[in-house]
């Protein structure tokens, strides 16, 4: 008897459990990540929204929870934000520049500065605030002023934006670098006019993501000084509070109206951060290019 | 004849000997022909390894030249060298001469981006700039610091490239907007608004459909009068109905290294190097039994 030469028939019993069963896995994996953050919103969201008002927003912190407001750790927030942008885009986008467009890879100091860049990104930002605290804090004598904190902020996401940058530059084909250079134009024509403009929405779209974990962080704020306590608004050279390190301190009180507050607190800085996240997306598909 | 303005491409051959017969007998060449390129022993190599050995030729003004040849016998590199964009590749390296209206391109004195405005380069595979039509063909111009009259050398590039009609309402949509044939031939516009000496040709049909091959042909016989031209072709039918004169490129293989270098094997007038070659390989590669 001869076998035919195609079988269509059923897959066998065991294939089919398998396959249901690393489906199952799938959507359990998927859903407690997503039923953890769902909860949390909504447990913050319930707490905090009845202290949402403007007094949150206007007042500094007060031992009556019903005046205390969140007013100059969200400017400290804000200013600090425009700080590090200032200049962590120059200095991000610098960098990848020269790495990408100039730098011989065949040298040394080329290669170790680009191993030293993929480290840094993932230095723990404590180690950041020890950092800030001696050479910013100290060393400079910059004392614990709004600078030092945005400074080290600024040093915290470096690496991200300059690895982001790497990839838009990367991104742009080779045949435009070309095509330019063969009417006639200079490398810096080249990078300014064809390469730079091409890799703009990559680069703000990497800078967003950056600032918003910058916009998070706590820890290096707290060892270069963020007050927990300012009752002005922040300037320059000035003390100063962000708002997650106002988070920190509200959680930490004993009575629960602080707890509320914190969450609504909290409420303000996801806002911010969704609202960053979803203008980079936004811009990532606007600019999408097809080449 | 009366039949004198139907005719096609008029390339008058009655008469005119092969070029070597001719030097060995100390004659006047029939034909009189401004040398533009003279060179001379040229070897390129990569890394150190040749793609291109020892290759000398003369390229005449106001002259189709076609370098044809199989895979990998450096027919791209070698037109590479005429406008110095090997040096965009840091392993390469340009041995020999070549000379440009007397002058050593690879001079000390010579500056590749003084190269690259005079001697202009169209790609394989279309290449516009992520812009609008009109700031392709305004790039060159622009990087060459030519603001006055902007609009009016767009206009004329354009019309020179058999683009214009087609163009001329929408200058401000995107260059990806195009077709491929209509970009390819907007990446001729974009050459030629620089007014450049030379337009190199590298492969510039070989992505492109039967119609915009016949329209880039035709526009490169309107060129001739004005520029010198230079093409690779891998497509003999397209040597033979453009080109004044053709150089056969070959691959030699080294039997002990197994290196494959690239040599020329002939140079001659296109007529005679399609019908009466006087080398026997390049005589099997046109009539298809050899590549």
């Amino acid at each position: 008897m001869s076998t035919p030469a195609l079988v269509v028939g059923k897959r066998p019993r065991g294939d089919k459990v398998r396959g249901t069963l690393f489906y199952v896995l799938l959507l359990v994996s998927v859903s407690i990540g997503f039923v953890l953050l769902g909860t949390l919103v909504v447990d913050v969201i319930r707490k905090g929204v009845g202290y949402v008002d403007p007094v949150l927003f206007t007042e500094p912190t007060s031992t009556n929870p019903e005046r205390a407001g969140a007013g100059p750790a969200i400017l400290g927030t804000i200013y600090m934000m425009l700080l590090l942008l200032a200049v962590v885009v120059p200095l991000g986008v610098g960098t990848a520049i020269y790495l990408e467009e100039y730098a011989n890879r065949e040298r040394w100091y080329n290669r170790l500065l680009e191993l030293n860049i993929q480290n840094l990104a993932a230095v723990p930002s404590i180690v950041y605030g020890i950092l800030g605290l001696a050479f910013l804090v100290r060393g400079l004598g910059l004392g614990r002023v709004l600078l030092a904190g945005a400074l080290i902020l600024t040093l915290l996401v470096l690496p991200t934006v300059i690895v982001a940058s790497r990839e838009a530059i990367r991104a742009v084909p080779d045949s435009i670098r070309q095509g330019a250079y063969a009417l006639g134009a200079t490398q810096w024509q080249v990078v300014s006019r064809q390469v730079l403009p091409a890799s703009i929405p990559g680069i703000a779209t990497g800078s967003i993501l950056a600032l918003a974990r910058a916009i998070g962080e706590t820890a290096p704020l707290l060892l270069v000084g963020a007050l927990t306590y300012v009752a002005v608004n922040p300037t320059l050279l000035g003390s100063f509070t962000a708002l997650p390190v106002q988070i920190y301190q509200w959680v930490a009180r004993p009575q629960e109206e602080f707890r509320l507050l914190a969450a609504a607190g909290i409420i303000v800085l996801l806002a911010i951060l969704l609202t960053m996240n979803a203008f980079a997306i936004w811009l990532r598909n606007r600019y999408q290019k097809r080449w | 004849m009366p039949d004198m303005e139907n005719a096609p491409a008029p390339v008058t051959i009655a008469g005119v000997r092969d070029r070597r017969v001719a030097e060995r007998q100390q004659a006047e060449p029939p034909v009189h022909r401004d040398v533009l390129f003279d060179v001379d022993g040229l070897t390129a190599s990569y890394s150190g390894v040749p793609a291109l050995r020892d290759v000398s030729l003369e390229i005449y003004k106001n002259h189709i030249t076609a370098f044809i040849g199989p895979s990998g016998c450096g027919k791209s590199t070698f037109i590479r060298c005429f406008n110095r964009m090997n040096d965009l590749i840091p392993t390469a390296l340009v041995e020999g001469t070549i000379r440009y209206h007397g002058l050593d391109l690879y001079g000390p004195e010579v500056d590749s981006v003084e190269v690259r405005k005079r001697i202009g380069m169209v790609f394989q595979k279309p290449n516009p700039f992520p812009k609008s039509i009109y700031d392709n063909v305004a790039f060159g111009p622009r990087v060459l610091g030519w603001k006055d009259g902007l609009d009016d050398r767009v206009e004329q590039a354009l019309r020179q490239a058999a683009l214009w009609d087609e163009v001329k309402n929408r200058l401000k949509a995107s260059a990806y907007s195009l077709s491929g044939g209509q970009q390819q031939r907007l990446c001729i516009a974009r050459c030629l608004a620089v007014q450049p000496d030379v337009l190199l040709m590298d492969e510039p049909a070989s992505a492109l459909d039967p119609i915009s091959t016949t329209a880039i042909e035709d526009l490169m016989h309107g060129l001739k009068e004005a520029y010198t031209i230079v093409i690779v072709t891998h497509n003999m039918q397209q040597a033979a109905r453009v080109a004044d004169m053709t150089a056969f490129f070959s691959v030699e293989v080294d039997e002990e290294s197994d290196r494959r270098t690239g040599i020329l094997v002939e140079y001659d007038e296109t007529p005679t190097i399609f019908t009466n070659p006087g080398d026997k390989r390049t005589e099997d590669y046109v009539t298809g039994r050899f590549g």
